[in-house]
């Protein structure tokens, strides 16, 4: 079982991501589960939403407390949110920033595998949102699977094609441009 | 060709009231139920499904617009939650009493105050005696299933009843997870066009809604009181059909999880029954020999049921999402009640998970610890409220 748990803001997109990468694990023969933090959201507040990965039967429909993945898409969040609370051990943080690993590691305060990648300007180029508030779930998506290799890119890509709600090839554009300029660990 | 969707509970819901081929809907939007209505008017918009949508002004007349259109022979749905199901409190009544099979899909959620949207079932115990079948459902694919048998098992000339299909909020309601939506064809084949023998037709014309003088009212309730003896058998019937064709086992009135020989027994109501199957494992694989009955059917309550599956028990322990003051979880009281001169056995009641709490499979498993414990040690109390700010630290570690 995979846990997985995105940070994000109202309308970055962070419930979207959650149920893709679930979409993706599925088509390639998992069991899976996507669902937000159940709150009350607003545009701009934080979200919190969960995604479930298995290869036998997802029955438990707890929260996720002990993440193995967690995913930052909004790094202004850091002062607000505990992002790392429950982390694994050996889990894997993912960050939308242009800054490197070892520094976010050392601004985390963490031993755990850190991965950064720009998504927002990533975002911007493909002409996702605006400037101001770009819509980077499509591309963070792209960095999550190099980082973790929980799912094949192609299937990634071949659920953003088909859900994206609009600018299919762009989003796509960006869930591959983002998987290719990642940074971390094992990653060349 | 049936399709495999990653839909939530709600989307779900709409799905199965779309294969029922739904005639009229009638709602009112409420958090966590609004993306059903929602689903239901695109799908009606965009014309893929034939139903008349009616937007009404509150849940109290939602329910009467359903009334009336399966008064004149159509088959109606709604769907509520919370404090708009306690508004069509009324209507439920009435509906059961004018015996018409309105379907409708509840998202089981606390009652304020203090406010709350979260997962929760006092909002449909406190119908359970409006005269409703209730059906809890432990997945997104059960919703739709259940939706589908509701229509099969109401229409039924000897029910003839109202039905709430309910899921938790946000639990099921909010989570996406792989659900088959059937063939269209096929749910046909299966659930035949209401054609009820009485209904408003100016051809055929009778009295409904009239005055029940003293010398007949007593009469028409025994008639309900009539429908619902026969109706366990007819839940397990059409049960046993669907799953012959459908493939997907829901477990009509009590789904039984490893509970050949158990001498512990757990009961548990709704989405934390998944929950508590990986935790049945764990202890099983543990050496524990204890089991899982997923109270399914809650109206009509499986008393029979109840007093097979518990044959040589020595203890059961009954997780209650709810709690009726002065009274008791719910599900646990009606236990009792069941197997009242018919087992010697402990019972013991836990609430838990009220206003959304989150159950995780560590606190399902401190609680089925407890159960087994009382085997030895014997009752310690009837009721024991779990993971309360007091007491956390004992159900968490």
């Amino acid at each position: 079982m995979i846990e997985i748990r995105f940070h994000g803001r109202g309308g970055q997109g962070a419930v979207t991501a959650s149920e893709f990468l679930a979409k993706a694990a599925f088509n390639e023969g998992n069991d899976v589960q996507a669902f937000p933090m159940y709150g009350v959201e607003r545009r701009g507040a934080p979200v919190t939403a969960f995604t479930r990965i298995d290869s036998k039967a997802v029955r438990n429909k707890a929260q996720i407390h002990e993440p193995d993945v967690v995913i930052v898409m909004d790094m202004a969040l850091l002062d607000a949110v505990d992002v790392t609370a429950g982390l694994k051990t050996e889990g894997k943080v993912i960050l939308n920033t242009g800054k490197s690993p070892e520094e976010m590691k050392k601004t985390l305060g963490v031993d755990n595998p850190v991965y950064t990648v720009d998504a927002s300007s990533i975002a911007v180029q493909h002409r996702l949102g605006s400037k101001v508030a770009p819509i980077v779930n499509t591309a963070i998506l792209g960095a999550v699977v190099k980082a973790t290799g929980m799912v094949k890119i192609k299937s990634l890509i071949d659920v953003v094609k088909e859900n994206a709600p609009a600018k299919k090839e762009e989003n796509a554009k960006a869930t591959e441009q983002a998987y290719n300029e990642v940074r971390g660990e094992k990653i060349e | 060709m049936s399709e495999m969707k990653i839909v939530s509970g709600n989307f779900a819901a709409a799905y199965g009231a779309k294969l029922s081929r739904v005639e009229v809907v009638a709602a009112y939007p409420i958090t966590p139920q609004t993306e059903v209505v929602e689903k239901i008017a695109e799908l009606v918009s965009n014309g893929e499904m034939d139903s008349e949508y009616v937007k009404v002004e509150s849940e109290h007349s939602a329910m009467a617009a359903c009334i009336a259109a399966s008064n004149a022979g159509a088959r109606a749905y709604t769907a509520s939650s919370a404090h708009g199901l306690a508004l069509m409190h009324e209507l439920l009544i009435w509906a059961s009493g004018a015996r018409l099979p309105v379907v409708m899909t509840n998202i089981n959620r606390a009652m304020g105050p203090p406010w709350s949207v979260w997962a929760d079932h006092h909002d449909t115990l406190a119908q359970k005696g409006t005269g409703q079948l209730q059906f809890f459902c432990e997945n997104n694919q059960e919703v739709l299933d259940s939706v589908i048998m509701a229509f099969k098992i109401c229409e039924d000339a000897d029910i003839m009843l109202p039905a709430m299909v309910v899921e938790d909020a946000f639990i099921l309601s909010h989570t996406k997870e792989p659900v088959e939506i059937y063939d269209q064809e096929l749910v046909d084949e299966f659930l035949p066009p209401y054609d009820p023998e009485y209904k408003l037709d100016v051809e055929r014309p009778f009295g409904f809604g009239s005055l029940g003088m003293p010398d007949w009212y007593m009469d028409f309730r025994y008639k309900i009181a009539e429908a619902f003896e026969k109706a366990p058998e007819k839940i397990e019937k059409v049960n046993k059909e669907f799953t012959e064709i459908f493939g997907n086992d829901n477990g009509g009135l009590i789904e039984e999880y490893k509970t050949d020989g158990v001498d512990v027994l757990i009961v548990t109501m709704g989405s934390i029954s998944s929950t508590s199957k990986d935790v049945i494992d764990e202890l099983r694989k543990e050496g524990h020999n204890v089991g899982l009955a997923r109270l399914r059917t809650f109206r009509p309550f499986p008393v029979e049921k109840f007093r097979e599956i518990t044959k040589g028990v020595n203890v059961v322990g009954v997780m209650d999402r709810s709690y009726t003051f002065g009274h008791g979880g719910d599900a646990a009281r009606e236990i009792k009640d069941a197997l009242y001169g018919h087992r010697d056995l402990i019972l013991k009641d836990y609430i838990v998970g009220l206003g959304g709490r989150d159950l995780t499979p560590k606190i399902l498993k401190n609680i089925m610890l407890d159960a087994i414990s009382l085997q030895d040690k014997g009752l310690d109390k009837e009721i024991e409220w779990v993971d309360l700010r007091i007491n956390q630290e004992r159900w968490r570690r």
